[in-house]
């Protein structure tokens, strides 16, 4: 019989356990495993558990909330990692796992990934256009900082705004990296925000010193950028190296290379500006002083140049003097030159010179050339007579009335109008004939061809010719 | 011209650009004796302005005391 093998100790499944335990621990105490992470998840404990696995095995692995919170990103299945720490049990299941104290992402390459899918999300929504920023103030009176209050970031900060402009400055403190960090950044600058007008900075820095890409993943956190883009009051980022590029430097207002530069970025240098002003003072009081000096002197040319009151009066006065002295001398003058024309002219006067005219006119008034002479008259009175008596004789011979007195006859048609010549009348229905005394109805007995019915003696009304003056009573 | 009480309402930053421009103005000579003196005045008044800004350069650091949900309770002076 004898199978029982009393050489060999017997354990008990707890010292079994421990001894396992104890061997796997002091065999891989400190190991770096690198895979997938699988099944990755944060238990509320805050403890994170996962599988590290590869083409052809699984490891349990878990990442104490400490550790966890160190961590510069967040696990999430699929990321290739690069785990560190011992192999460990569980004793109560049988299990053994790697207890992690440090990861980090195996390829850059995909963390970079997925902050550019990020990036590019986020630039879809419009959060990364600079343009909507809000302005940033040339001397801003009260800058709040956000970062973390240990560290040289937040003293090489304070130190710059130190040289450059002392400013009032409040700090809220901010883990910058490991889980919950990024929530913190995003609730300080929305805080910084929500403060009562007075209380509220009008800039704010949100800073970072250097660090592997992990390190800085809170900055590419979608809570930070969108809480940076959203910020009322201007934001300048500065986080990492100046080849860092985190994506809350494109939501920011203004992307400082290092927290030092963002500080730089964020006043002016109060020396430089006193010399400014005193130099611009300077130069007022010149510009000032040179107006008014050059004005005098214009002034002062112009004075020169203006004539005395003296010289201008005087001018006037001796034009006046001069006036005054030449009148008496000009109306005695033309007093003279009068009286001369008018002794000339009276001295030729004389009441001889008036008679001798009157007796002239006289003369003219009897003499016989003008004399009336009455047979004149009378011999024109004569032959005015003469000629109206011959006027109205020619006027009755031209009535015809007149005409038909003298035996003559009208013949008119039926309308009234004239008959002048047989065709019409023969071609009339009936005729009145005009006598002196009165008129008779006729009628045609033949057409024109009929003979001379009526004879044409009339057509020839100056038969006898001459001029109409001599013989006006012959026509007919 | 800006009265004494819109000076002090301006910023620095326009003050100092109102400075600016006032003194090319007066450079330029093509003010009138009566805008220039004017001009001179407010000049004045603006560099005092812009003086007694930049003299209020007192670095006042305090560091916000969270409670434990991140919310600012009050703040302190930072020790630097």
């Amino acid at each position: 019989m004898a199978s029982a093998a009393p050489n060999i100790p017997e354990f008990s499944v707890s010292e079994l356990a421990h001894s396992v335990r104890r061997t796997l621990e002091d065999r891989f105490g400190l190991v770096r495993v690198r895979g997938e992470l699988s099944g990755f998840k944060v238990y509320g404990s805050g403890h994170a558990y996962f599988d590290l696995k590869d083409a052809d095995a699984v490891l349990a692995g878990v990442m104490w909330k400490g550790n966890y919170q160190r961590l510069g990103f967040r696990g999430e299945d699929g990321l290739e990692v690069i785990a560190t720490g011992k192999l460990s049990t569980y004793g109560k299941s049988s299990r053994y796992q790697l207890i992690v104290e440090r990861m980090e992402v195996a390829g850059v390459g995909a963390l970079l990934k997925q902050i550019e899918e990020r990036r590019r999300r986020l630039e879809a929504e419009g959060l990364f256009d600079r343009a909507a920023k809000p302005p940033r103030p040339f001397l801003p009176a009260h800058i709040g900082v956000v970062t973390s209050p240990q560290g040289a970031v937040i003293r090489d900060i304070l130190h710059r705004l130190h040289d450059r402009f002392p400013r009032r400055v409040t700090l809220w403190p901010v883990p910058v990296q490991g889980d919950g960090a990024a929530a913190r950044i995003a609730a300080a600058i929305r805080g910084f925000n929500a403060m009562p007008q007075g209380q509220r900075p009008d800039l704010l820095i949100v800073a970072r010193g250097g660090g592997s890409i992990e390190d800085l993943m809170a900055f590419n956190e979608e809570a930070v950028v969108r809480a940076a883009a959203a910020s009322a009051i201007p934001l300048i980022s500065a986080v990492g190296h100046e080849t860092d590029t985190t994506l809350i430097d494109y939501a920011s207002a203004l992307r400082a290379p290092t927290p030092t530069a963002a500080a730089e970025l964020a006043v002016p240098v109060r020396a430089d500006l006193l010399e400014t002003l005193a130099d611009l003072g300077l130069r007022a009081q010149r510009a000032e002083r040179r107006a008014r000096l050059l004005r005098a002197e214009r002034l002062g040319a112009l004075a020169a140049r203006l004539p005395r009151p003296a010289a201008i009066a005087g001018m006037a006065r001796q034009r006046l003097d001069d006036a005054g002295e030449r009148l008496p001398r000009a109306l005695k003058g033309r007093v003279r030159l009068l009286r001369t024309r008018f002794e000339a002219v009276g001295g030729r006067l004389s009441v001889r010179l008036l008679t001798q005219e009157a007796a002239r006119e006289r003369a003219r008034l009897e003499s016989p050339r003008v004399t009336p002479n009455p047979a004149l008259l009378r011999a024109r009175l004569a032959a005015a007579r003469a000629a109206l008596a011959s006027g109205f004789r020619l006027a009755e011979s031209l009535s015809p009335q007149a005409v038909l007195a003298r035996g003559f006859t009208m013949v008119r048609l039926p309308d009234g109008s004239l008959a002048r010549n047989a065709a019409v009348a023969a071609g009339a229905a009936e005729l009145r004939i005009l006598f002196a005394d009165g008129d008779v109805a006729a009628r045609p007995l033949s057409g024109p061809d009929a003979g001379p019915a009526v004879k044409p003696r009339p057509a020839t009304p100056r038969a006898s010719g001459g001029t109409p003056g001599d013989s006006q009573g012959d026509l007919f | 011209m800006a009265s004494a009480t819109d000076i002090s309402t301006l910023s620095f930053e326009a003050a100092l650009q109102r400075l600016e421009s006032i003194v090319k103005q007066l450079e330029s000579g093509d003010a009138p004796l009566e805008a220039a003196i004017g001009l001179y005045e407010e000049a004045q008044a603006l560099k005092a302005h812009c003086e007694a800004r930049l003299s209020a350069a007192e670095a006042r650091i305090a560091q916000l005391q969270l409670d434990a949900e991140g919310r600012p309770v009050g703040e302190a002076p930072f020790a630097s």
